[in-house]
């Protein structure tokens, strides 16, 4: 493949070029160049949710945004809410609460849920769940996320007063 | 204590447990971490053993190179063998070591006790640990010369919900073999054929060496695949070959292979019997017929697979419910000396049977095979997951009851038709891989012998009544016919078979104005068979039995797993509108021992909501020899929004032997279901899944 121009991008907050295809799906770019492999493959069309990373504060299914559609963009993952001191509440809550069987499809939940507590911070446990609709856990640990996510919700309202 | 079988082909204390310079316990079980905890709940069990801190137990699954060859993880055995072995080995290291302990100190060894790793004299510590101790013993004894694990009510750790070893890294790290990347890594995706009979007819195999970043093509046979620099250039590659190649297929399918099944006359076989012939009992006949479509496994993350040849030597690595299995098909599909591969366990994403995790590593061995010296990532997507892993089998179960006149139930026919069950890698002399087929020399898969019912039986699972009834036939019809390749998923035959016992529980006990949970317990003689029935109801503090509301119901489901296994009843609640709302479970098991009671929460929360999918959504579709789903569009699921409120009650009993868990929710949660959606309407669904269409038929008929 000819060498391509590079994009920049924000992942995590720092500032990272890659030279790749921007024809790839974003989700390549953060696993194959980025070493940011908690964004996983799942079903390559946005129908799992497994991908699902922040850009610009939204949840986005990487698996299905092509490189150059982010670039410049602030995309943030689950690897950028693991490395905060203390880590990120929604992190901290799914570890205590014993919120996953395989795990694989937790990092997509948890950005997912990150990009919607961060617009909707006092949203219910049905609005929590809806807004994870896109999002297919198959292990069948759907109570036990719920219940993380809304003690983390809790944590995060705590945190903001 | 019965002895583990793990123990027979690995004897010695060391083969289980070591005590490494780094004062780390180090336990090798031959079991697979599948998401399921079982790693927590070993490392658990050593722990006790030897009172140690569980922080410093460094567990390793299943590794052809350096554990013990349990053969499959599978039929919820992982602590019911697997545990006990490593129990015993663990003890037997006890007594060796403390043994050595008493010499050294001149003590009696009575007098001895171990806290933290660390020998205490009479109370006080003796200056010595476990690893000053092992450095000085021969642990390359066996197990059974030493072993004596500790009485229940000497355990700490075992018994204890300690949180799971792995979960911080599943879910912010990167521990799939998805994620594996070693020096030089390439991408290989194979481009499957439609049908398991197809073979190929045509392909340019130079145009897809000249696609970009393409690194090599295989093809042998009809199976194809392509190797390259990077994963998005292998997807486009692969795409790009699949839109071009031509298939020719062989055979026919018929239009509803689960009415096929249904109708078969392939020979049945009598495997359980007692009393009288049921034909010959006098009394009122009940009978029922009930159906479930082919499922998937439906793991989020596809199947996945790192393999590398280094000269003669290959070395895969998978999440395999078996490695030394794997390690025996693979060499039989390549016609190489299984001594020059080695196979080692590494996460996928959730595993509930036998799905395409074997079947990639083969793919990965081919294709490696080309770049010697390369290691190659394969990643099935997900159309490859749908149509080319082995599937869930179709079903059809028929149930006869006869009701004497003392309204108890006096005999019972069953026959469970099914899809094959049991197809497992190197299972009856054949690889049972899936490209093995294709190969230019294939090895197809043999014909399936399901699953003994000593072994728990796959077609034939909880087909026979837990209930206390003094004549009964069962039967299992395995068809053969169907040109699907099927193998086990959660629980077998158990989900459908209790649905088809459990359904027609209700459906005598309504016909006889009897109380569900009465009718049950009259036919129940083990008492913890009736504890968890009682305990399931009385969790709903009294809304079980009451009125639900307008077009809502409660229902019951009850069975023991596999006859032998953990036992567990549930009663939940729907409402009906258009379609089945689970608004609330309430679920009772008896595991026995409880090694993480937590642990078991968790399988059992996970086991309700996907028999809910399963029960009320799931059905794969065909295009006659072809699997025709593809997405998930075309296989819904249950999502986070229709999940229900769920409580689980475990009754532990921790002088009793611990009994798989895992898949024992299962069955009830299908036929809990089904009843409560009878109260809710009045109508009787049959043919799963609980459909809006399933429904309006079932209304209409």
């Amino acid at each position: 493949m000819a060498e391509a121009e590079p994009t920049r991008l924000i992942l995590n907050g720092t500032p990272v070029e890659v030279r790749a295809d921007p024809e790839t799906p974003l989700l390549y770019v953060l696993r194959g160049e980025l070493d940011a492999k908690a964004a996983r493959y799942g079903c390559g069309a946005g129908l799992c949710g497994a991908c699902t990373v922040v850009v610009d504060g939204k949840a986005a299914f990487s698996c299905d945004v092509p490189l150059h559609v982010v670039a410049g963009a602030s995309i943030e993952t689950v690897e950028g809410l693991a490395a905060q001191q203390p880590p990120h509440p929604l992190v901290t809550s799914v570890i205590e609460r014993q919120a996953a069987q395989c795990g694989y499809c937790l990092p997509g939940i948890v950005m997912a849920a990150k990009a919607f507590l961060d617009e909707s911070p006092n949203a219910s446990r049905a609005e929590i769940a809806a807004a994870l609709d896109g999002n297919l856990c198959r292990c069948g640990t759907h109570h036990r996320i719920l219940d993380a996510i809304e003690d983390a919700a809790a944590r995060m309202t705590e945190a903001a007063r | 204590m019965k002895t583990p079988p793990p123990l027979a082909k690995a004897p010695l204390i060391s083969d289980w447990v070591r005590f490494a310079p780094d004062r780390r316990l180090q336990v090798f079980s031959g079991r697979v971490e599948l998401g399921q905890g079982n790693m927590t709940a070993l490392a658990q069990i050593a722990a006790d053993e030897l009172d140690v801190d569980p922080a410093c137990v460094a567990i390793t699954g299943a590794d052809t190179t350096r554990t013990p060859d349990e053969g499959f993880t599978s039929g919820s055995m992982s602590i019911v063998q697997g545990g006990m072995a490593i129990r015993f080995a663990a003890s037997a290291a006890r007594a060796v070591l403390l043994a050595e302990a008493a010499k050294l100190l001149q003590q009696d060894v009575e007098t001895l006790s171990i806290e933290a790793g660390t020998v205490r004299r009479d109370g006080p510590d003796a200056d010595l640990d476990l690893w000053d101790l092992a450095a000085g013993a021969d642990l390359d004894v066996p197990v059974l010369d030493h072993a004596r694990p500790k009485p229940p009510e000497a355990r700490r750790i075992a018994g204890a919900s300690l949180p799971r070893i792995d979960i911080a890294e599943r879910v912010t790290g990167h521990p799939f073999v998805h994620d594996l990347a070693p020096d030089g890594l390439l991408h290989g995706r194979p481009v499957h054929p439609p049908a398991l009979s197809a073979r190929l007819v045509a392909l340019d195999l130079d145009g897809l060496k000249a696609r970009p970043g393409v690194v090599a093509v295989v093809r042998d046979g009809s199976f194809v695949g392509v190797v390259a620099e990077t994963e998005h250039a292998a997807i486009l590659a692969a795409r790009w070959a699949a839109n071009r190649a031509e298939w020719a297929l062989d055979g026919d399918a018929p239009a509803d292979p689960v009415a096929a099944i249904g109708a078969s006359d392939e020979p049945a076989e009598t495997v359980h019997e007692a009393g009288a012939d049921p034909g010959s009992v006098a009394g009122t006949v009940y009978e029922t017929a009930v159906t479930r479509q082919y499922l998937s496994h439906g793991s989020i993350g596809p199947s996945a697979a790192l393999a590398e040849w280094s000269g003669d030597r290959l070395t895969i690595w998978s999440h395999t419910q078996g490695p030394y299995p794997l390690k025996e098909a693979i060499a039989m599909a390549l016609d190489l000396d299984a001594g020059a591969i080695d196979v080692i366990h590494h996460p996928g994403s959730g595993c509930y049977g036998h799905n395409g995790a074997d079947d990639v590593a083969l793919d990965a061995a081919l294709m490696a095979r080309a770049v010697p010296g390369r290691p190659v990532l394969v990643v099935w997507s997900r159309a490859d997951e749908f149509r080319s892993s082995p599937l869930g089998p179709g079903m059809q179960t028929r149930v006869r009851a006869v009701v004497g006149e003392d309204r108890r139930i006096a005999a019972m026919d069953v026959v469970a038709n099914s899809a094959p069950h049991g197809n497992r890698p190197g299972r009856n002399g054949s690889p049972n891989l899936r490209a093995a087929a294709y190969l230019e020399h294939p090895k197809p898969p043999a014909r399936s012998r399901d699953v003994p019912l000593a072994n728990g039986g796959g077609t034939d699972r909880n087909a026979v009544p837990g209930y206390a009834i003094p004549n009964l036939r069962i039967a299992k019809r395995v068809v053969h016919a169907v040109p699907y390749r099927t193998s086990s998923m959660r629980a077998l035959g158990g989900h459908l078979n209790v649905y088809a016992l459990e359904t027609l529980m209700d459906d005598i006990a309504a016909e006889i104005g009897e109380d569900p949970v009465a009718f049950r317990l009259a036919h129940l003689d083990d008492a913890r068979a009736r504890a968890v029935v009682e305990a399931a109801v009385a969790e709903t503090g009294g809304a079980f039995g009451s009125e639900a509301g307008e077009g809502a119901g409660w229902g019951l489901g009850y069975a023991r797993y596999k006859n032998t296994a953990a036992y567990c009843a549930i009663a939940t609640r729907v409402e009906v509108e258009e379609d089945v709302r689970v608004t609330d479970v309430f679920a009772a098991i008896d595991p026995g021992e409880a090694i993480n009671p937590d642990g078991i929460i968790n399988q059992t929360e996970g086991g309700i909501i996907q028999a809910a999918s399963w029960t009320l959504k799931e059905a794969l579709r065909f295009d006659g020899l072809a699997v025709a789903t593809e997405t998930w569009l075309d296989y819904p699921i249950l999502t986070f929004s229709e999940v229900p409120r769920i409580t689980v009650r475990v009754i532990p009993r921790p002088e009793e032997p611990p009994l798989g868990c895992a898949e024992a929710a299962q069955g009830p949660m299908a036929a809990a279901l089904g009843n409560a959606v009878f109260q809710a309407l009045g109508a009787r669904v049959r043919d799963l899944p609980l459909t809006r269409d399933a429904i309006v038929t079932a209304l209409s008929s």
